[in-house]
């Protein structure tokens, strides 16, 4: 469970903004996430959510505000750098590397985080730490069988299932997964949160949705994205009770779904 | 100063003859996403066209009938070779226009053979278009700049103006969206290819009297005109124009200069001989160094703004 | 959690048979191969043949593993062969004795110095933009040649002398055949060296590289830095074949930082087949036979190179290498069988329709350019008169004949082929279902 604490938190926006020629997206975003929680960012189409991930790993740089990891700065450097600060993020569009199998990808992603940098004089084959950890991986996302099988040829389900492996190989503390389970049916919904629930056990994870049965099963914290600002970041109980929440997105369904409570 | 205005002016008329085939470029790089190796070689091929036209009907309908019939050649070569590899990415399309250059250039030298044609300025276009300062500046440089300022209107004009134009802007960012409203989009390329191919192919017309036509016309121009297309920013016209002006401007006054660094020193006072350190570079003159000027252009917009001139795209 | 992952990380691994017997039979043929083609030509051409394998293979490096198309890699094996006669030069005057055989390393320097210097303004960017600045740099290089007469020799290049200094066990590298054995050592070696280099981190990360790049930079790589990297190390090795190379000819000349060059590096590459580690040295076999042998056969070889090209690149962009490995899976199924026909239905009828299509093209080339001493051509022992309307039609129809029946074959073969895919799809499907 989340822990409110006075603490740095894992990852913080303030005041972030971001301007397309002369269009702004992202207008004023603040944010403070704690380590160790989950925090779910839900919003209408076209409010930023992505634009605001990008934002964060590095995809783009801001126009203005502040993206603080762990109490650093981070915005404006490179997504490697970031990366290498301990934030890791998977992608909307499954972005794997599909000529590599399974297991070399997942050793990829793994590679720089045990320090083998640029190294052009070790065999792979003779790297049993970074074997090991891809083995382990491959274990967690339970694609074991499909250990040599080149990615391409994966099912859908199965590459995002790669696509998260690749994210947390690396050890990083704080996860973004970006709509993780778009296009896939309920029960693979269902057993895909179970597998991102495993995997980010002592992580902070910030998860774009659109499933809301996912965020308010998964999320410690909502955080509600309209406009490009963070309109409400509270706990789900409150989100769904917060009026402006509901007036901008939620609407009738959330009445729906608190019964006859009201 | 009569050397200066005259230079500037055969540099401009270069410059444009650059922006000629660089725009085809760019455009065909824009509207598909294809790099075609082979534009210079389609320059090649109108020069050739125009001259054995020119032979049998005269200049006036040579301007007409080559870069048309380049124009046909590029818009079948689309149809029938590089639409099949569209599905493949952007590298094999690369290589098929490689390889077309390969056989263009064999293909000329097949029918016209190894040496240079005599392709020549048609008589009513001889002589000076005006004398400044004693100097003469060829009517033949003005009537090139004038097509190449008439042809970039009419292209802009197209663009901008009519139906089709729109069709292809919007070809260009949303392929399937073009296409589902009923734009047949593969023919769309095919025309954008065709239009660009016949571009290369009326410079080829106009420049290949101007300058030399010969098989390795193809490869000296272009290297250049990758390089003005990289330093003006890939996918950016208004780039590619101000790099072929500067390109075609300082390289045409490079040419002409004689002197040397080396020159230099001795007005100040410094001997230089052949046993000081770095002679060869001294004794470099500029008319000498012109060749590579493009080039170090390339490497210094790489150093200090890779993005080119006027680039918007990230390459 | 442990269950799983005791039993797979100590797989017992015994000494890997497939591979050793691979190097070991190509080991043999490098050694072998010149008592078997006894010739002087022969062996000038193998020579040639172990200059060319390192440097395509060089390329591959880039271009297959790391899917950076360059159109400027000749300037790092041509720098590195002037550096290489300038030193053997520099140690013929005396200076200090320099071993011969170690002449070509003082190449390889060339080219990872040239590499280091050039290669991160190079690999700035990506994708088309990454081959036109090769192609620039490339022209740069050349066109610097001929302004620095005192490095470049100028029109006549730089000459040398390979045999110089002390004979160790009577070696001079005189005679061609001492040469093509240290070449062999060197080919043999480097290859080993470029195919361990598949398997290190930086090797691997380079084809993540190619295959999204976006990627790896959210894994912590700089994109950038693997690309210069692999460039350098490419440059390497092509300096080492351009240093060779300035021994076998003892002269070297600005053609070896062409334009041309480099595109030909590209051409055979790819036609050898760059997704496949060996495929390159299919390449670099076939670059020396066409430039030496097929040139001298007919004067349209340059005209036949770009269209097999065309059709590679339309049919079969994986290269020779694909192919050949697209069989070898066929067979390892056990479905060879009943390609056999095909295949001989494609080999006969492209035989005729090439045969067609050749003599026409060479019918216009002798036209073109030998018309003036005799317009009788002889094709393959068929005496041809350019002149003559018969022969033009006769040809003419043997062609358009043999082009519709090889379209006919090529359909028939084409369906048999998918059905045998479609076979091999389902099997191989039904062996991943199956614990």
């Amino acid at each position: 469970m989340s822990s409110i604490t006075s603490a740095v938190p894992a990852l913080e926006l303030k005041d972030l903004r971001k301007s397309f020629g002369r269009t702004e997206i992202i207008r004023g975003a603040n944010m403070r996430v704690q380590a160790g929680e989950r925090v779910a960012i839900i919003g209408p189409n076209g409010a930023g959510k992505s634009t605001l991930f990008n934002l964060i790993s590095g995809r783009f740089a801001p126009s203005g505000g502040e993206v603080l990891l762990g109490g650093v700065r981070i915005d404006g450097k490179k997504p490697y750098e970031i990366n290498r600060l301990g934030l890791s993020r998977s992608f909307q569009i499954t972005n794997i590397f599909p000529k590599l199998s399974v297991f070399e990808n997942l050793r990829c992603g793994v590679l720089w985080s045990l320090g083998y940098r640029y190294s052009f004089f070790k065999f792979l084959s003779k790297l049993d730490d970074a074997n090991r950890r891809a083995e382990e991986l491959l274990a967690m996302i339970r694609l074991d069988r499909k250990r040599d099988v080149l990615a391409t040829h994966l099912t859908y389900a199965e590459q995002r299932a790669l696509e998260i492996g690749i994210t947390i190989a690396g050890g990083a503390a704080v996860v973004l997964l970006d709509e993780p389970t778009a296009g896939m049916s309920k029960a693979e919904t269902t057993r895909f949160i179970q597998l991102i629930r495993e995997v980010t056990v002592g992580k902070t994870l910030l998860t774009v949705e659109h499933d809301m049965g996912v965020v308010f099963g998964l999320a410690d914290r909502i955080a509600v994205v309209v406009y490009g600002e963070v309109i409400a970041f509270d706990t789900p109980d409150a989100v769904r009770a917060n009026p402006r929440v509901q007036e901008a997105y939620l609407g009738s369904p959330v009445a729906d779904a608190q019964g006859g409570a009201h | 100063m009569e050397f200066f205005t005259i230079s500037l002016l055969n540099g401009v008329s270069y410059g444009l003859l650059l922006f000629m085939l660089s725009s085809g470029l760019t455009l065909i790089f824009s509207m598909m996403g294809v790099l075609n190796f082979a534009h210079a070689s389609f320059y090649m091929l109108g020069a050739y066209l125009a001259y054995s036209v020119s032979e049998w009907l005269g200049f006036w309908p040579a301007l007409v009938l080559a870069p048309l019939l380049v124009g046909l050649l590029g818009a079948g070569f689309e149809k029938f070779c590089l639409r099949r590899v569209h599905k493949f990415g952007h590298v094999p399309e690369l290589l098929i226009t490689f390889g077309l250059s390969y056989i263009l250039h064999e293909l000329v030298q097949l029918v016209w053979g190894r040496s240079a044609v005599n392709y020549q300025i048609p008589p009513a276009l001889h002589g000076p278009l005006f004398t400044l300062y004693g100097t003469q500046f060829p009517a033949y440089r003005g009537f090139m700049m004038l097509v190449a300022v008439l042809m970039l209107v009419a292209i802009w004009g197209l663009l901008t103006r009519t139906r089709i134009g729109l069709v292809i802007q919007a070809a260009l960012t949303h392929p399937e969206m073009a296409e589902s409203l009923g734009h047949n989009v593969p023919r769309v390329f095919m025309l954008v290819f065709g239009g660009g191919a016949a571009l290369a192919g009326l410079a080829g017309v106009i420049g290949g009297n101007a300058f030399v036509t010969e098989p390795g016309m193809a490869a000296t121009v272009g290297s250049v005109i990758f390089v003005v297309v990289v330093v003006g920013g890939m996918g950016s016209l208004a780039g590619a124009f101000l790099a072929s002006l500067l390109i075609g401007c300082v390289q045409t006054f490079a040419v002409a200069i004689d002197s040397s660094l080396m020159g230099a020193a001795g007005a100040l006072g410094w001997q230089v001989t052949p046993e000081t350190f770095g002679y060869a570079l001294w004794k470099l003159k500029i008319s000498q160094v012109a060749p590579i000027l493009p080039y170090l252009f390339l490497v210094l917009i790489l150093i200090f703004r890779p993005k080119g001139l006027l680039g918007t795209r990230e390459g | 959690m442990a269950k799983a992952s005791s039993s797979s990380f100590y797989r017992f691994k015994p000494l890997n048979l497939g591979r050793i017997v691979v190097w070991s039979a190509f080991a043999l043929v490098l050694l072998v191969a010149p008592l078997v083609f006894r010739s002087s030509l022969s062996h000038t051409l193998l020579s040639q043949m172990g200059i060319a394998i390192i440097v395509c293979l060089s390329y591959n490096i880039l271009f297959g593993q790391g899917g950076m198309l360059g159109f400027g890699h000749a300037v790092y094996s041509g720098l590195g062969a002037f550096l290489a006669m300038h030193t053997l030069n520099w140690a013929s005057a005396g200076n200090m004795p320099f071993p011969v055989s170690l002449v070509p390393l003082a190449g390889g320097l060339a080219g990872l110095l040239f590499a280091a210097l050039l290669g991160w303004i190079t690999t700035k960017k990506s994708g088309t933009t990454f081959a036109m600045i090769t192609l620039g740099m490339g022209e740069l290089v050349w066109a610097m040649s001929l302004m620095f007469p005192e490095f470049f020799g100028g029109e006549g290049g730089i000459s040398g002398n390979r045999v110089l200094g002390a004979k160790p066990l009577g070696i001079s590298f005189g005679p061609q055949i001492q040469l093509y054995y240290l070449i062999a050592i060197y080919t043999f070696v480097c290859t080993a060296l470029m195919f361990a280099f598949t398997r290190t981190p930086l090797g691997r990360m380079l084809n993540a590289v190619r295959d999204n790049p976006e990627r790896v930079e959210f894994v912590g790589y700089d994109t950038q830095m693997v690309r210069y990297l692999a460039f350098v190390i490419a440059g390497f090795f092509a300096g080492i074949s351009g240093g060779l190379a300035a021994l076998n000819f003892e002269i070297v000349t600005s053609e070896v930082v062409s334009a041309y060059r480099s595109g030909a590096y590209l051409l055979f590459t790819f036609l050898g087949g760059a997704t496949f580690f060996f495929g390159p040295i299919i390449g670099a076999i076939l670059m020396v036979l066409a430039t030496v042998l097929l040139s001298e056969f007919t004067q349209a070889w340059l005209l036949y190179l770009g269209l097999v090209f065309l059709f590679m690149v339309m049919y079969a962009p994986g290269g020779i290498a694909s192919l050949v490995m697209m069989n070898l899976r066929v067979v390892s199924f056990g479905l060879f069988g009943k390609l056999r026909l095909p295949y001989l239905g494609l080999l006969l009828t492209g035989m005729l329709a090439f045969t067609g299509i050749a003599a026409l093209i060479e019918m216009v080339y002798h036209l073109q350019l030998n018309a003036a001493l005799n317009p009788v051509l002889n094709f393959m022992g068929v005496m041809l008169d350019t002149h003559g309307v018969l022969s033009w039609l006769s040809v003419g129809a043997v062609a358009v004949v043999g082009a519709a029946l090889f379209a006919i074959a090529c359909r028939r073969f084409a369906q048999v082929w998918s059905g045998i895919q479609g076979v091999i799809e389902a099997e191989i499907q039904r062996r991943e279902a199956a614990p």
